[in-house]
């Protein structure tokens, strides 16, 4: 990165007007996955099975629900900020771009709050 | 940005996409977009189904398994298994490119030919995993 204006050194912003926090927050989230989907890869192949009763009894317990919450929001918060950088490069127009980003952000918290409900109904609730 | 009618039709364009001879480091980028995205509808999507169907109870459970089950769904499964592992693959590329290395020619188009690679070998390997569990 160039050095930028005296103002813009203070304000720690560049041309993207938000800083180095978007390419940031895409790391973090980056490395939540990358610990937590080989996990959940590596745990569906060593149940003994995959019927539903054995499926629902795994996620059920505390460390597996636990990490599977933290799994739908580090997945959710990745998709949503890699989507924004292909809606930033392929919407030029203003309005469109409005429209497709408000979308994004409704889907995005809409999907992750229905996959957080489930954990929550699993290693809860109701259904045997 | 390009000002229409104030310099004349000369002016140097910014070259675009075909004027470039196509190279690995263009291919794993364009896999990166193609499998994240793709990971973003398909792969999150087919998440949310299995935890839905998880909480909804055994019967929509068999409704998952069933049709997951099926030729479309084998597809759907193997190509979110692949763009999971592609993106892995080609993200850690990033972190090494991240701390400034790699950067030199001929070790940058050697590991853009072996991070798909790598991709397509853990996929192989996952499914394997599966298969003679």
């Amino acid at each position: 990165m160039g050095n930028g204006t005296s103002i813009g050194r203070v304000r720690g912003l560049g041309s993207a007007h938000s800083g180095a926090h978007h390419w940031l927050m895409q790391r973090l989230t980056a490395i939540g996955s990358l610990v937590l989907v080989p996990w959940l890869l590596f745990s569906l192949i060593t149940l003994p099975n995959l019927h539903y009763e054995t499926v629902h009894e795994w996620l059920a317990r505390p460390v597996p629900a636990t990490a599977m919450g933290l799994l739908v929001v580090t997945s959710f918060w990745h998709g949503r900020l890699g989507m924004q950088v292909m809606i930033e490069d392929y919407v030029h127009e203003h309005a469109n771009k409005f429209a497709v980003m408000t979308l994004l952000n409704l889907a995005a918290f809409a999907g992750a709050a229905f996959g957080l409900f489930c954990v929550v109904r699993i290693a809860l609730g109701g259904i045997a | 940005m390009a000002q229409a009618g104030t310099g004349g039709r000369n002016r140097p364009l910014s070259p675009h996409l075909q004027i470039w001879r196509w190279g690995p480091g263009m291919t794993v980028s364009i896999l990166h977009r193609i499998s994240g995205n793709g990971l973003a509808v398909a792969g999150l999507g087919l998440l949310l189904w299995w935890l839905g169907a998880l909480a909804g109870g055994a019967e929509s459970y068999a409704t998952f398994t069933r049709l997951v089950d099926s030729w479309w769904g084998m597809v759907i499964l193997v190509g979110v298994s692949w763009s999971f592992f592609n993106h892995l693959a080609s993200g850690v590329r990033h972190f090494v490119l991240d701390i400034g290395s790699g950067y030199e020619l001929v070790a940058n188009a050697r590991w853009a030919i072996i991070t798909p690679l790598v991709g397509i070998l853990f996929t192989a390997a996952f499914w394997a995993a599966i298969l003679i569990r």
